[in-house]
């Protein structure tokens, strides 16, 4: 296991490197550069001019990219073309807010939506069951950014139980823990309905396999059968559907940052796009490309743990 | 989302209207009467939308309105804005020319940086230089390229002599340029800016929030309120959310469906800001198919501007003559409000052979209200057999993009001096000439108009260039928008003063009840 992660940690690299060289060919191709969008509404062409000089923008496109990829190698991310701060410091200020985001919406959905998957499971087609599928799919189905202005308008402005916005919070979220709560009910809203249902379908199915009767007919009692046989497997496929979102999570989810404001990544993405900013776009391709590896990997890992006969590794 | 109004609204393309002169005790012409007493105290939350965490401090790089309304917190520049857009003196106590308009003798007041240094020439110069430096590209220094400033020098402690490479009679509008702070000398530094402002720094978050408190010394009196601080949120509602929840107290730029959804309700104060930012269509004269003047006219004609008031600004705005800065100093308002005539816009069209003809009319949400004004302008053209559709560009490399391409483009502008507007955009040699408006009689009037030092006759100069343009020029300025503001009840003081103006986003005269 050993030697695979270390493969898929090799391969992870080169898929970095190549995630940030299209980006980096994709941004290029848009029309107009830092220097352009800088100039505002004063399209000045000598300013213009000056500024991509400033920017080194003037440098042929493959030089930039070059010396781009060698800093990397280095650990050197770059400066921003738009304040001329180091990257690596820019990224590190809004990966805070963004990863105590996701953490705080993975605790409390992994609880969440195992128990209303397991639930639903063991009572398939019953009341309970079918109220858990109408509310989780009923919530699965609004718009984050709907949810998040109707949670403010009530909660928030309504009845006053919850800040509104984390505006001039500083880094640490955790300072206020209240700003925290509307921000994750929204990213909750959707995750818990895709990986409830997941663990439920799985549980059905575990339920209905040949071992789960065989081990009741051993006369092991039926809880036990639930939690120590049948859920593991029932697990596997929501583990990577847990991936999925610790993956989404990360990478800063931009309308709950900008509904909340929340200074985390999916708001510098949007800044730094609008502003062709590119040393920032690539360091955020390379962040964003590096946690999809990691987190995929682990699930994976994770997985093969649980299954240690289907995941199909070696 | 909204982040069309975040885009660069900078100095040149901002704001403007009603503000309070130098006088800094006058009540602010919005305040209703009776109003709670100025107190002093109190932390004031402004909250704005924001550049995101690349923001710097530097005041000659400010270009988004959180951070002009910023840098004048900190810093204070020799002159700025009034309510009409005549010069107000600030550093400067006053101006005074040789007789040739060429060299400019400023006196500056009593003042001293935060750190306790007075402001002196060299800090003047030091500014000015750092601005102009060819080899940077602050937005001020188009403003200060007419100084000759190897040939300008400090005359003691607190007067400069400026040089100027040409006579110019307009030469305070230069000090009252957006961006044109003064530093103090050799200043290069802004992670922990030292100005003559109202209120000196604390510390900052780039992206989150800068914290400021009182300068005691302040020249024009230190300020009611104990801290100020900004902070950053580019979603509307979020900042509407943030003065509701009690988590601000003055929220920037607000839609007119958000003002009235709340005016009157008591829960937040809606501010208009009137006059603050021309409207308008820019057809490029220099070719087809708005070279003939017949069609330029046409188009004058056809538009209905207060539907495009009703419809683009949900009333939040008044009508526009075709001529830029209205209520301005030097504004034309001799020359009749055009009035639509679709008759005569028929017969123009069909003089012109242009009946059917096929007109791309670009747009982009670069600026509140593009993307409407265009498909609303489109239907009223089709209306006299002008077959215009909108093209939606990129927002973010729009202004480059429509300065030498297509034929016609919507455009917005904010406050400045008509003399500005004019070198600007109207001139052949100007760098921002988006009309395409290029006649030497019309270059040398303006020549001739900033080399008059009395300004009842450049008031007649300034009347018939407003003239050539009001019959057959390439702006069709169909409106001038209210910019919209919402604030806590307990928030007094704040000036009807449109962007860029002094008094607009200006906080060392308001308190908190």
């Amino acid at each position: 296991m050993t030697r695979y992660t270390l493969r898929r940690l090799l391969l992870g690299l080169a898929q970095i490197v190549a995630v940030a060289t299209l980006v980096f060919a994709l941004t290029e191709a848009l029309p107009g550069d830092a220097a352009v969008v800088l100039a505002g509404d004063i399209p000045d062409e000598e300013r213009i001019a000056q500024l991509r000089h400033a920017l080194e923008l003037d440098r042929p496109a493959v030089e930039r990219w070059a010396g781009w990829l060698l800093g990397l190698f280095g650990g050197d991310l770059g400066v921003s073309l738009v304040s001329g701060r180091p990257v690596a410091e820019l990224l590190a200020s809004s990966l805070l807010p963004s990863l105590l985001l996701a953490t705080a919406t993975l605790l409390a959905l992994v609880p969440i939506s195992v128990v209303a998957g397991v639930v639903a499971a063991t009572r398939e087609g019953g009341l309970l069951d079918r109220t858990l599928t109408a509310v989780t799919v009923g919530l699965y189905s609004i718009p984050e950014f709907a949810l998040g202005v109707v949670l403010v308008a009530v909660f928030a402005v309504g009845l006053g139980w919850f800040p509104p916005t984390a505006v001039g919070a500083g880094p640490d979220l955790l300072d206020q823990p209240a700003l925290l709560v509307l921000p994750v009910v929204v990213l909750l809203a959707r995750p818990i309905c895709s990986l409830s249902r997941l663990i439920r379908a799985g549980m059905i199915d575990a339920l209905g396999s040949g071992y789960v009767r065989h081990a009741l007919r051993l006369g092991l009692s039926p809880r036990r059968v639930r939690l120590a046989h049948a859920l593991p497997n029932a697990l596997a496929p929501g583990v990577q559907q847990l991936a999925r979102t610790t993956d989404w999570l990360l990478g800063g989810v931009i309308v709950v940052e900008a509904v909340f404001v929340i200074p985390g990544l999916g708001t510098v993405l949007t800044d730094s796009v609008a502003a062709r900013d590119i040393p920032v776009i690539q360091g955020l391709c390379v962040l964003f490309a590096g946690t999809t590896i990691l987190v995929n990997l682990a699930a994976d890992l994770t997985t093969f743990r649980l299954t240690p006969g289907a995941a199909g590794t070696q | 989302m909204h982040y069309d109004r975040r885009s660069f609204l900078g100095a040149a393309a901002m704001l403007s209207a009603a503000a309070l002169t130098g006088c800094g005790t006058t009540p602010a012409p919005g305040r209703p009467r009776g109003a709670v007493p100025p107190r002093k105290g109190g932390r004031l939350r402004a909250v704005f939308a924001g550049g995101g965490a690349q923001e710097t401090l530097d005041p000659h790089l400010a270009n988004l309105f959180v951070e002009a309304s910023r840098a004048k917190a900190m810093f204070d520049k020799l002159a700025d804005y009034g309510t009409d857009v005549s010069i107000v003196p600030r550093l400067a106590q006053g101006w005074e020319p040789d007789k040739k308009l060429s060299t400019w003798r400023i006196t500056l007041r009593e003042a001293s940086f935060h750190d306790g240094r007075p402001v002196r020439a060299a800090d003047v110069l030091h500014s000015y230089a750092r601005i102009a430096d060819g080899t940077r590209t602050f937005r001020a220094r188009a403003n200060l390229a007419l100084i000759d400033l190897r040939n300008s020098r400090a005359v003691g402690d607190r007067t400069v002599e400026f040089a100027l490479k040409r006579p110019f009679a307009e030469f305070p509008n230069v000090l009252a340029a957006f961006g044109a702070y003064i530093v103090p000398d050799g200043t290069e530094e802004f992670a922990r800016p030292v100005g003559s402002g109202p209120f000196s720094f604390v510390s900052f978050t780039p992206g989150r929030s800068l914290l400021l408190k009182r300068h005691p010394d302040y020249w024009e009196g230190p300020a009611h309120l104990d801290e100020l601080e900004y902070l950053l949120a580019n979603e509307e509602s979020a900042r509407v959310n943030a003065v509701l929840g009690g988590q601000a107290e003055y929220a920037h730029d607000l839609t007119p469906a958000t003002a009235r959804t709340y005016e009157g309700g008591g829960r937040l104060n809606v501010i208009r800001l009137n006059n603050s930012g021309m409207q308008a269509l820019a057809m490029k004269v220099d070719r087809p198919p708005f070279d003939d003047p017949g069609l330029r006219e046409a188009m004058f004609l056809l538009a209905d501007r207060p539907q495009m008031i009703d419809s683009v600004l949900s009333g939040a705005g008044t009508i526009g003559n075709d001529l830029f800065g209205k209520d301005y100093q030097y504004y034309a308002k001799e020359i009749p409000q055009r009035a639509r005539d679709l008759d005569r816009a028929r017969w123009l069209v069909e003089k012109a052979g242009a009946k059917g003809l096929k007109i791309q009319l670009d747009t982009s949400a670069a600026a509140a209200g593009f993307l409407e004004a265009a498909g609303v302008f489109a239907d009223q053209a089709r209306q006299i057999g002008l077959d215009v559709t909108a093209k939606v560009g990129n927002k973010d490399t729009y202004w480059a993009d429509i300065l030498n391409e297509g034929t016609i483009c919507c455009y917005r502008s904010g406050a400045m001096p008509i003399e500005t507007h004019l070198s600007q955009r109207l001139l052949s040699g100007s760098t921002t000439n988006a009309t395409k408006w290029a006649r030497p009689e019309f270059d040398a009037l303006y020549d001739k108009a900033v080399a008059t030092a009395d300004e009842g006759r450049r008031r007649e100069i300034y009347l018939d260039m407003q003239r050539v343009l009001h019959a057959e020029g390439g702006f069709l300025i169909w409106g001038f928008a209210d910019w919209l503001l919402g604030t806590a009840q307990r928030l007094h003081g704040v000036a009807n003063a449109p962007a860029n103006t002094l008094d607009w986003a200006r906080f060392d005269k308001v308190w908190l009840g």
